[in-house]
């Protein structure tokens, strides 16, 4: 399906000038708002995925919840004269060898596997009704880590408020 | 039908964008979006290849990471705050040191 190809090659774009706009822009709002169009790109892909339960969990989260939090925070604290200054730390030198042996090391494994890489013929068993199969899932298997997950972020609200604040 | 190694690629090239910013910002606010990039194509690896798989384990798993996702941005951005309330600057070379 050419409509279906085309889809993907929009958002591939959507998501990679988003992310490269996101570690390049001198102004930390300007970064926040390219890191929202990453987001809804990589949950246009989950939708593409026919993962529909974890496109709406990506929008609620990531965009409404993760970067409304970075907003805050940038807009607490000063940035002004962090726009101005170098964007670049002093050890790039360092920096750039470790992103190329990371972009050899990940090229090398993709190229060696690239015969292996080809979606199974569609059965359409797994994708029929994915939001109710992943809460079955959820509240059966994965019955323990999903209780450790809510004591997480029962820990994580306690912490943040305790940092955050100036006396305790 | 674009081909799972498609999605392979474009979730290696995110990746690969995060680690760069990760190393080469000097703000902590953009190192710590840079991290958020990095979790996101590790999802988009781990849905696809449930989707190839026709297995839900992947994007149970992508659900976890999620959460703990918001759990660090939470974290990390209390104690952010806490560090420009007593050093008066984000930029990661200055900040090196435990003590004031």
């Amino acid at each position: 399906m050419v409509l279906h190809d085309f889809f993907f090659y929009i958002l591939a774009a959507i998501i990679l000038g988003g992310g490269i706009l996101t570690i390049t822009r001198r102004n930390a709002v300007h970064s926040a708002i390219f890191l929202v169009m990453t987001l809804i790109g990589v949950a246009g892909l989950f939708l593409h995925l026919q993962a529909e339960f974890l496109a709406a969990v990506q929008v609620f989260l990531y965009v409404g919840g993760i970067t409304v939090l970075f907003l805050f925070v940038i807009m607490l604290v000063n940035l002004d004269e962090a726009a101005k200054q170098r964007q670049f730390n002093r050890q790039w030198g360092l920096a750039l060898g470790c992103v190329l042996l990371l972009v050899a090391e990940v090229g090398y494994f993709l190229y060696q596997g690239r015969d292996s890489f080809s979606f199974a013929e569609s059965s359409g068993v797994l994708l029929q009704n994915n939001t109710q199969a992943i809460a079955m899932s959820l509240y059966g298997d994965y019955l323990l880590p999903f209780e450790i997950a809510s004591l997480l972020l029962l820990v994580a609200i306690i912490g943040a408020v305790v940092m955050a604040k100036k006396q305790i | 039908m674009v081909p799972l190694s498609y999605y392979l690629i474009l979730a290696a090239i995110l990746f690969v964008i995060g680690v760069a910013g990760f190393l080469f910002k000097r703000n902590i606010v953009t190192i710590f979006m840079s991290v958020e990039l990095m979790l996101n194509a590790v999802n988009l690896t781990f849905v696809s290849l449930s989707y190839s798989l026709r297995q839900l384990d992947g994007q149970i798993f992508v659900f976890f990471v999620m959460v703990v996702a918001a759990a660090e941005a939470t974290i990390g951005l209390a104690i952010i705050i806490t560090v420009f309330r007593n050093r008066e600057s984000l930029n990661v070379d200055r900040i090196d040191l435990m003590k004031l």
